[in-house]
């Protein structure tokens, strides 16, 4: 299961107690007080699936709340999520199996948290398509192979990356996380992980022979 | 589910029970199969697991891969409904500022409450569990020891279905031959924890959960739970014959549409509804007891959440099983002139000594575990195997530094991949990316693993809740407002928890993640472990309790609180199964006092 991250409230004066039931919202302890009190007025803030969504019906990115990335902002979005999971001889590539759907979900989404990401994000694919122009005078998208990897080399780990890199590090481990956890969530991630649950058997079994062998248990 | 509207409603019940979960699941259950008229009152709304479980859906069908948001704080495939570490429009506040002194307070609005998100562990106080004073000076003794609750614990088992094995340690009771259905095998990570612990003194055996690994033997176990009853042993022979054995796919915090593991809304309250004897409102949040001038309980008041209509409901006798701190709250709101500090109060102690367990982990990766050849580990939804405490002699030796013990859980195996799949994989190969990265995605996959640490609190006059004196849910009642501390016994607790873990990840081969530099670090905040207990303790002395030992209040005998408000400890086993022995014997016990004429 994973993690819950919200505080209960602290201490409350009836006012914000008021408030906190007029915005009906669970994530108070999350935000900064006053960034709440700044975005409260706006009319058609996005909302959550709420507390009691149907779990029997598939979602697709964009039923529950609007998405944000524009024509240009998805192609890069594309590009970079196969650069990070391309098809191998066992896996088809991330763009096929909407990943880049599910992040631009992920940042569009209207729970705390999900703001930072779609603001390092959409800075982060600005970035990219800022420093292929400077370095190779084309956009991300059109770039061979070995131009996109000297980028990505550059920003592929945080604690290695020159300090001018380091800001565009941080996106593209965040980017490689969401890209990594939408692929390896979809059947074709699972296939290629090994996963072989989630379907009805008669008894468990525990580790196959060839499993214990692997333990050095057999 | 049938249930029935607040029109229907008789205009006296033998007994109104306060919730549905594991204590008002339970309570009713004891009661409807007897032939008494019980009304159930649900705060929140039906819920029917048959129906409404997602069973094999997958996180790329759910919004954000099914992670966790403040609306499903579990994940989006948690059964919990309505619910959370808030509640919309249902507050709760905390005395301090200070983030060390909060208790988070987890609550599910839907039948069959907590029971349908729980994790299933299933385990029995021992002896000394029940007399933590008398054994080390610390906290209370409870009024009952562990004879008295033990044929409760049998029934329990029997009736719920729990797998696991009997394994003669220490303070770890064994249940009596035909309680426990067999325990699954091991997982991979599971055989190894349990291969390379021996040489750290610690056993690896089979945990105690209520999820039916075989069907239950709906030939004979109706009748040693009904002796002298065939309409009960016919109803509850049906609903077993109707549960499925596990088929080791899905996780159980989903809840379980075939009725394979525990939860009140597919066990307790399907057979209690075919007794006839059983009327349940839902959308019915009890504020108060209602008293008459002899000091007797007449009934209760609760709010229609759906309408905000209030109505006042009759009954010989109410049982409150709203959760512990719940049942703290009706109390203390049910003030009049007559009980001006709340009702059952005049020990000046509901509310007082609240407990959670004490909760620390860690994780390690195992290189043992990388590559490993292909096979299902799904199984039980849960943990297979786990340590009990261990370590009694040398802390009743005081060699420890803390007073009380623990029990550890694992996390491990090969499950269905979600958004934290590959997470640590970037870390481990210094920013891998493209062809590198799915190999090595492959590579690592299920090779971590998890400990968490379960171990008891002490109570402490520093912890308890009170009524907030401002703050009011949507509908003007008042709310609870916690206060909190834990004490160095529990802190320290949680350090030995890390260090054990670390050096059990060590002795698997892996390298452990970071160990927090002090207890106090790595221990949880109090009520994230969701197993709160106390405010309405039991003893032998009114004046030092709430309730006697049959949960039955000191100040108003037709007044019961059956949840994990009577504990007078909160022992590293996780509380349920508790809850529901001593529910069932304090449902005895009403039963006969009727018969008795005494309520």
């Amino acid at each position: 299961m994973s993690t819950p991250e919200l505080p209960p409230r602290g201490r409350m004066d009836r006012r914000t107690a008021l408030k906190w039931i007029l915005t009906a919202t669970a994530s108070l302890p999350l935000l900064d007080r006053a960034a709440l009190a700044a975005t409260a007025p706006a009319a058609k803030a996005a909302v959550g699936y709420g507390t009691d969504p149907d779990l029997l019906k598939t979602y697709k990115p964009g039923d529950v709340w609007a998405l944000t990335f524009t024509d240009d902002q998805r192609r890069t979005a594309v590009t970079l999520c196969d650069v990070i999971i391309p098809a191998d001889a066992k896996s088809p590539a991330a763009s096929t199996v909407g990943v880049p759907d599910f992040i631009d979900e992920w940042i569009s989404a209207p729970y705390p948290g999900h703001d930072r990401d779609r603001v390092m994000i959409l800075e982060g694919l600005a970035w990219l398509e800022a420093e292929a122009q400077k370095r190779f005078g084309n956009e991300f998208t059109s770039l061979v192979a070995g131009q996109r990897r000297a980028i990505c080399d550059d920003i592929c780990f945080v604690p290695t990356a020159k300090a001018e890199f380091k800001k565009a590090a941080q996106f593209f481990t965040r980017f490689r996380d969401l890209t990594a956890g939408g692929f390896y969530s979809t059947p074709e991630g699972w296939k290629d992980l090994g996963y072989v649950g989630n379907v009805a058997i008669e008894t468990f079994e525990g580790p196959t022979p060839a499993a214990l062998k692997h333990l050095g248990l057999a | 589910m049938p249930l029935i509207t607040a029109s229907k409603t008789q205009p006296s019940y033998d007994v109104i029970v306060v919730g549905s979960g594991a204590a008002g699941g339970q309570t009713a259950y004891t009661l409807v199969m007897e032939g008494v008229k019980v009304l159930m009152l649900e705060a929140g709304r039906n819920y029917d697991p048959v129906k409404e479980t997602p069973m094999f859906q997958t996180n790329a069908q759910a919004p954000l891969r099914g992670t966790s948001t403040p609306d499903k704080p579990f994940g989006f495939y948690d059964s919990t409904v309505d619910g959370g570490w808030q509640v919309p429009g249902e507050p709760y506040t905390s005395a301090s500022s200070d983030p060390t002194r909060q208790f988070w307070w987890w609550r599910a609005r839907m039948l069959g409450g907590r029971t349908n998100h729980w994790g299933r562990i299933s385990l029995r106080n021992g002896p000394y569990d029940f007399k933590p004073y008398s054994r080390d000076g610390l906290g209370f003794d409870w009024p009952l020891g562990y004879d008295d609750v033990a044929p409760y614990y049998d029934k329990v088992e029997m009736l719920i279905g729990v797998y696991g094995a009997n394994n003669g340690l220490e303070n770890t009771p064994d249940s009596p031959e035909g309680c426990l259905l067999p325990p699954p095998k091991p997982r991979a990570g599971e055989l190894l924890a349990q291969h390379r612990a021996k040489k750290l003194g610690l056993p690896v055996v089979a945990i105690h959960r209520a999820v039916l690994s075989v069907k239950q033997d709906a030939a004979t176990i109706p009748a040693k739970l009904h002796p002298k009853n065939p309409t009960a042993q016919r109803i509850l022979a049906q609903s077993m014959r109707e549960r499925a054995a596990c088929f080791w796919a899905t996780d159980c915090g989903r809840g379980c549409s075939t009725r394979a593991n525990y939860q009140s809304s597919t066990v307790h309250l399907p057979p209690a509804l075919a007794t006839g004897n059983l009327d349940i409102l839902p959308n019915s949040l009890v504020r108060e007891v209602t008293m008459d001038e002899n000091g007797k309980a007449t009934g209760v008041i609760c709010v229609d959440r759906i309408t905000g209509e209030e109505r006042t409901l009759k009954a010989r006798v109410v049982v409150l099983a709203a959760s512990s701190a719940e049942s703290v709250r009706i109390l203390l709101n049910s003030k009049s002139p007559r009980h001006p500090n709340g009702v059952a109060n005049s020990s000046g102690l509901v509310g007082k000594y609240i407990m959670d367990t004490v909760g620390a982990r860690l994780a390690g990766q195992i290189p043992a575990l990388e590559n490993m050849p292909v096979h299902n580990e799904d199984g039980a939804g849960g943990n297979h195997v786990y340590v009990p405490w261990w370590l009694y002699k040398e802390q009743l030796a005081g060699k420890l530094g803390f007073a009380r013990g623990y029990h550890i859980e694992f996390g491990s195996g090969r499950r269905m991949p979600g958004m934290g799949a590959t997470a640590g994989v970037a870390d481990l190969t210094n920013g891998s990316y493209g062809r590198q990265f799915k190999e090595d995605a492959r590579r690592y996959y299920g090779s971590f693993m998890s400990f968490a640490g379960r171990g008891e609190m002490i109570p402490n006059d520093d912890s308890f809740c009170d009524l907030d004196p401002v703050v009011k849910d949507k509908w003007g009642i008042p709310v609870l407002r916690f206060h909190w501390k834990w004490s160095d016994h529990e802190t320290k607790q949680a350090a030995h928890m890390q260090q054990t873990f670390a050096a059990l990840i060590s002795e698997m081969g892996g390298k452990p993640n970071k160990v927090n530099a002090t207890g106090a670090e790595a221990i949880e905040p109090g009520g994230k472990i969701i197993h709160e207990v106390g405010g309405t303790i039991m003893g032998t002395d009114p004046k030092k309790s709430v309730t006697n030992q049959w949960c039955q209040t000191w100040d108003v005998k037709n007044l019961f609180v059956t949840d994990g408000g009577p504990f007078v400890s909160n022992a590293d086993k996780n509380p349920t199964l508790t809850i529901m022995a001593l529910a069932w014997r304090a449902g005895d016990y009403l039963l006969a006092e009727m018969k008795k004429g005494n309520l």
